[in-house]
C-alpha cells in the first residue's frame, strides 16, 4: 500500500535523501532566524534600550555569511545533482513503452498495436517511457516513482524507472492542457514479472488508442446511430462543429437562435424536445434525463469542446 | 542632511488643487503614485476574492461552487492580475513614485509627463485585462504563463489577454526608464551614489531589469498573437514552430520579473529596520551590491523553470548551479537586516512587524526555492502545489508583506494622518495566521503529488485542501481589517507629525503631507544616509 510519501522506484531513495538534506538545513536555519528575531525584539526593545549602539558593519561577519551559505548551497546542489543524474542514464536493457498524452487521457503503447489505458509494469524491471503528445503540452508525473517529464508535441522526451514495490500508484498530468486537465489521470500497476507477461499476452492488439471518455459514453448509449462525427446527416444533426456554434431551434414560443455551449448541449440531451433543431423532427430523440448521469454528461460536453478546439 | 523643514505648511500635494481632473492630469510624482496605489488596491482586492473563490471550490473534491471551465478561467485571470497588474508595478510604481524623488532630494522625476503617460498606459492594459473577461467568447484559460501550443490553439479570448500583458509591459519599461534617468541626473547636491538611501538603490537595480527584460516578453507575446491571427509558425508545432522556444523566451523575462517584484520590497525593509532600531543600517555596501548582483545573476537562471522540459543534462545542472548562487545575495541581506536590529532600540510598531514577518515568510519562500532549484527535488515538486505555495511565500509573503510594511511606514508621511496602531496590530496577526494556514499545507500537498492548476483532486488530498481553504478565509478577514483601518483613517486619523517614527532619510525632513514641489529649497547632502547621531530615545 502506498503511504503519503513513500517511494516506489529505484530513483526515490536518492531523491528523498536530497529532500531530507535540504529540508533539515532549511528547518534549522529558519528556526534559528526566527528565534533570533524574537530574541532581538524582546532583548533590545525600546523600553530597555535607550542608547542604541551605532556600529555600521563588520567585514569579517560579511565574509562569514557569504562563505558559509555558499558552502551550504553547494552541498544542496550536489545532493540534487546526485539524485538526478541516474534519471538521465537509461539502462540499455530498459523495456520501452510509449506514453501517449492527449486532451485529456493517457494511453500506454507497448508496441505491436497493444495499447492500454493504465500503465502496467513488471516489478524490478527497468522501464523506459517515451513521451509522445498528440496535441498540446502535458506532463507525465508519477509521484510515487519521483519521476516527471513534460510531454511536448514534436519533442522526444523520455524518462525511466525501475518499480521496486508492487501495487497501484497514481499518474497525473502536470502541464495545464485545458478543460479536463485535472481529470487526466491514470494508474500505474506494478505486478510480478510473470503476471505482467500474461497480462501483455492477453492485451488485445487493436492498434487503436482507446477512445476519449466522452466518446465512450456516446458510443455506449447509441448516440452515434443518429448523430455522425464527420458532418454527415443521419437521423439527427452531426456533432461535427457543434460546440460553440449558433443553432436555430424551434421552441414552444417559436423560433430562436442559441449558442451551443455547455448549457444548451446538456439541455438538448436531457430534454431534446424543448428546443428542436430546425430542419429535424420533434420526438425522434428520447429524453435522456434518467439515463445519462451528471459525470457522463460532463464527459460528453468535454468531448464536444475538445473536438471544437482541434483545428 | 542639514535641511530644515519649514513649519507644517497648510498647502500640500493633496490639497493644493482639487477635483478629479486635477488628479487625472497631474504630473506630480506623488499624485501619480497615489493613482497607482488606488488602482492597484482595487485590482488586488478583486484578484484576492478570485483566490478565495478558488479555495472555496477546492474545499471538497469534485464540483463545489463552479465548473471546471470557470475554475480554469479564474486561476488564469487571478494570475494575470496579480502578476502583471499588481506586483510587477507594485512597489516601484506606488512607493517608488511617491518617495524616490523625495529621498534623493529632487522636486520630481526626470520626465513627469512620461510618468503620467505610463499610468495611462497601465490603466489601458488593466482595462484590456478586464475586457478579456467580458468580451464575447470564452474567458482566457491558459494560465498567466500562456504556454504554447495550448495558448495558440485554444478557442478563448487569449489574444486580448496577451495584448493586455503586452501593453502593461510598456508601462513598466517607461517607469524603469524614468527612474534610471532620475537617479542618474536628479540627485541633490552632495548626494553621491553611496550616500543614496537603500530604497532608491533597490529601485535602480529594479529599473534596469524592467527596461532590459520586459522587451523580451513583449516581443514573445506579439509572436503568439501573430501565431494566432496570421498563422505564422513560431512556437506551435502544428504550424512548424518550437514550443520549448516559447518557454525559454517567456522565462528569460519572467524570472528576472520575480526580482522586479522582490527587490523594491528588500529596499523598503532596508529603510524600516534602521528607523525602528534607531541605528544605522548594518552593511550598507553589501546590501547595495547584493541588489546589483541579484539583478545581474537573475538573468541567467531562467532554465530552472524548465527542468522537466527535456533540456540537455548539462543545461539542467548548470541552471541549477546558477540558481543556488543567486540565493547568496538574498541570504546576505537577511543577515544584515538582523544585525541592523541587533543592539538597537527596537520599537515593534506595525511597519516593523510587517518587515519582520517579511523576513520570516521570505526565508521559507527562499528555502523552498532551493528545494525547487535542486534537480532531484525539482522533479518531484515542479508544477505541484509546492510551487504554488513557494511563490505565494515569495511574492505575497515577500513583495506583499513588503508592500504592507511600506504603506504602514509612509502612510503618515503621505496623508499627514495616522492609522490606529492597535487595529493594525490585530489585523496583522489575523493576516499572518491566515497566510500560513492557507499556504503551508500546500507544501505538503505538493510533496504528496497534488498537481497545480487542478480543478478537482483525489480525495486523499482532502484534509490538506480543507485546512488551506480555511486559511483563505482567515487571510481575507485579515486583509479586510488591514485595508479598512488604512482607508478609514485617511480622513479621520490623528494628525501625524512630520517625523512620527524619527527617521533620518530626507522624506522625514519635510512636512507631512509633503508640499507640491517637495522642497522649498533643494537640500544639500553632507553625510551618509543613516546617521542617528542623536537617537531620540536618549
Ligand atoms: C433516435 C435518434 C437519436 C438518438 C439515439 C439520439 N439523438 Fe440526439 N438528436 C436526434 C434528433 C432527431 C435531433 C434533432 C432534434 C432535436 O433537437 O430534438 C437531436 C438533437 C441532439 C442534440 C442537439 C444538436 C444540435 O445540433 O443542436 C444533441 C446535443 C444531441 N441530440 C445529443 C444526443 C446524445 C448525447 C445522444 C446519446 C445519449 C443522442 N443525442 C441520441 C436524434 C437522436
Ligand atoms: C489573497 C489571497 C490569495 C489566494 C486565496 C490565492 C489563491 C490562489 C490559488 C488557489 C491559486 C491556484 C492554484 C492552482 O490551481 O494551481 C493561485 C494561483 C496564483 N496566485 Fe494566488 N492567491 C492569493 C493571493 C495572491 C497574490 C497576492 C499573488 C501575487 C502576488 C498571487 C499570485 C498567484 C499566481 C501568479 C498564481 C498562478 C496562476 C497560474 O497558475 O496561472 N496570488 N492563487
Ligand atoms: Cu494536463
Ligand atoms: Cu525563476
Amino acid at each position: 500500500m502506498e503511504t503519503a510519501f513513500s517511494g516506489a522506484s529505484n530513483l526515490a531513495e536518492a531523491v528523498d535523501r536530497a529532500f531530507i538534506f535540504i529540508f533539515s538545513i532549511s528547518f534549522i536555519i529558519t528556526i534559528a532566524i526566527s528565534v533570533l528575531m524574537i530574541y532581538i525584539v524582546i532583548h533590545f526593545s525600546r523600553k530597555k534600550v535607550k542608547n542604541p549602539k551605532q556600529f555600521t558593519g563588520n567585514t569579517k561577519l560579511e565574509i562569514a555569511w557569504t562563505i558559509i551559505p555558499l558552502i551550504i548551497v553547494l552541498m544542496m546542489f550536489y545532493y540534487g545533482k546526485v539524485g538526478f543524474t541516474p534519471m538521465r542514464e537509461v539502462p540499455p536493457d530498459a523495456m520501452p513503452i510509449t506514453a501517449i498524452g492527449r486532451m485529456w487521457a493517457w494511453s500506454f503503447d507497448y508496441g505491436s498495436g497493444k495499447i492500454s489505458k493504465d500503465l502496467v509494469v513488471p516489478l524490478n524491471r527497468n522501464v523506459r517511457m517515451n513521451l509522445l503528445s498528440m496535441d498540446v503540452n502535458h506532463g507525465l508525473f508519477i509521484p510515487a516513482f519521483r519521476v516527471k517529464e513534460d510531454v511536448i508535441p514534436g519533442y522526444k522526451n523520455y524518462l525511466w524507472f525501475r518499480p521496486i514495490v508492487k501495487g497501484e500508484f497514481d499518474v497525473y498530468c502536470t502541464d495545464y492542457c485545458g478543460l479536463a486537465h485535472s481529470g487526466m489521470t491514470a494508474k500505474v500497476i506494478v505486478v510480478d514479472s510473470l503476471d505482467f507477461e500474461k497480462w501483455l499476452v492477453d492485451l488485445k492488439a487493436t492498434g487503436n488508442i482507446p477512445d476519449l471518455p466522452g466518446l465512450t459514453v456516446l458510443k455506449g448509449n447509441g448516440c452515434l446511430t443518429c448523430h455522425s462525427l464527420d458532418g454527415s446527416k443521419i437521423i439527427g444533426p452531426s456533432f461535427k462543429g457543434l460546440y460553440g456554434s449558433k443553432r436555430v431551434v424551434i421552441t414552444d414560443q417559436g423560433e430562436k437562435t442559441v449558442d451551443a455551449f455547455d448549457d444548451y448541449i446538456k439541455r438538448s440531451i436531457l430534454d431534446p424536445n424543448a428546443e428542436v433543431v430546425k430542419g429535424f423532427n420533434k420526438g425522434l430523440m428520447q429524453p435522456y434525463k434518467d439515463v445519462i448521469k451528471g459525470e457522463d454528461l460532463d464527459k460528453i460536453v468535454d468531448y464536444f469542446r475538445k473536438s471544437s478546439e482541434q483545428k | 542632511m542639514n535641511y530644515n523643514s519649514s513649519p507644517t505648511a497648510p498647502l500640500n500635494f493633496l490639497n493644493h488643487k482639487t477635483g478629479l481632473w486635477s488628479w487625472l492630469s497631474s504630473t506630480d510624482h506623488k499624485r501619480i503614485g497615489l493613482l497607482y496605489l488606488y488602482s492597484i488596491t482595487i485590482f488586488f482586492c478583486a484578484a484576492a476574492v478570485l483566490g478565495l473563490l478558488m479555495k472555496i471550490e477546492k474545499f471538497a473534491p469534485g464540483e463545489t461552487i463552479m465548473t471546471a471551465q470557470t475554475y480554469n478561467g479564474i486561476f488564469t485571470i487571478h494570475g494575470i492580475i496579480m502578476i502583471f497588474i499588481v506586483v510587477i508595478p507594485g512597489l516601484a510604481a506606488v512607493f517608488g513614485n511617491i518617495l524616490l524623488p523625495i529621498m534623493i532630494g529632487a522636486k520630481d522625476v526626470a520626465f513627469p509627463k512620461l510618468n503620467l503617460f505610463s499610468w495611462y498606459v497601465y490603466i489601458t492594459g488593466a482595462c484590456l485585462g478586464l475586457y478579456s473577461q467580458f468580451a464575447k467568447g470564452h474567458v482566457p484559460d491558459a494560465g498567466w504563463t500562456f504556454y504554447v501550443p495550448y495558448s495558440a490553439e485554444v478557442n478563448s479570448n487569449i489574444v486580448i489577454a496577451l495584448t493586455a500583458a503586452f501593453v502593461l509591459g510598456f508601462a513598466s519599461i517607461l517607469t524603469g526608464l524614468n527612474f534610471i534617468v532620475t537617479i542618474h541626473r536628479m540627485r541633490a547636491p552632495g548626494m553621491t551614489w553611496f550616500r543614496m538611501p537603500l530604497f532608491p538603490w533597490s529601485l535602480y537595480a529594479t529599473a534596469w531589469i524592467q527596461i532590459l527584460a520586459t522587451p523580451i516578453i513583449g516581443i514573445t507575446l506579439l509572436m503568439v498573437i501573430a501565431e494566432r491571427t496570421l498563422q505564422i509558425g513560431f512556437f506551435d508545432p502544428a504550424l512548424g514552430g518550437d514550443p520549448v522556444l516559447y518557454q525559454h523566451l517567456f522565462w528569460i523575462y519572467s524570472h528576472p520579473a520575480v526580482y522586479v517584484m522582490i527587490l523594491p520590497a528588500m529596499g523598503v525593509v532596508s529603510e524600516i529596520f534602521p528607523t525602528f532600531s534607531q541605528k544605522p543600517i548594518f552593511g550598507y555596501m553589501p546590501i547595495v551590491f547584493s541588489s546589483l548582483a541579484i539583478a545581474l545573476v537573475g538573468y541567467f537562471v531562467w532554465g530552472h523553470h524548465m527542468f522537466t522540459s527535456g533540456m540537455s543534462y548539462q543545461a539542467r545542472w548548470f541552471f541549477s548551479l546558477l540558481t543556488f548562487l543567486v540565493a547568496i545575495p538574498s541570504a546576505i541581506k537577511v543577515f544584515n537586516w538582523l544585525s541592523t536590529m541587533y543592539g538597537g532600540s527596537v520599537d515593534l510598531k506595525p511597519p516593523l512587524l510587517y518587515a519582520i514577518s517579511f523576513i520570516f515568510l521570505f526565508t521559507i519562500g527562499g528555502f523552498t526555492g532551493l528545494t525547487l532549484g535542486s534537480l532531484a527535488t525539482n522533479i518531484q515538486t515542479h508544477n505541484t502545489d509546492f510551487v504554488v505555495a513557494h511563490f505565494h511565500y515569495i511574492v505575497f509573503g515577500g513583495m506583499g508583506f513588503g508592500f504592507f510594511a511600506a504603506i504602514h511606514y509612509w502612510y503618515p508621511k503621505i496623508y499627514g494622518r495616522m492609522y490606529n496602531i492597535r487595529w493594525a496590530n490585530i489585523a496583522w496577526a489575523i493576516l499572518f495566521t491566515g497566510f500560513n494556514v492557507l499556504y503551508f499545507p500546500m507544501f505538503i500537498l505538493g510533496l504528496q503529488g497534488m498537481p497545480r492548476r487542478y480543478f478537482d483532486y483525489d480525495p486523499k488530498f482532502q484534509t490538506g485542501q480543507m485546512i488551506s481553504s480555511i486559511g483563505a478565509f482567515i487571510l481575507i478577514i485579515g486583509l479586510i481589517g488591514m485595508i479598512s483601518n488604512l482607508v478609514y483613517h485617511v480622513r479621520r486619523g490623528a494628525i501625524a507629525p512630520a517625523n512620527p517614527w524619527h527617521g533620518v532619510t530626507l522624506e522625514w525632513q519635510i512636512p507631512s503631507p509633503p508640499p507640491h514641489e517637495n522642497f522649498d529649497e533643494v537640500p544639500v547632502i553632507t553625510r551618509d544616509p543613516y546617521v542617528f547621531d542623536n537617537p531620540y530615545t536618549k
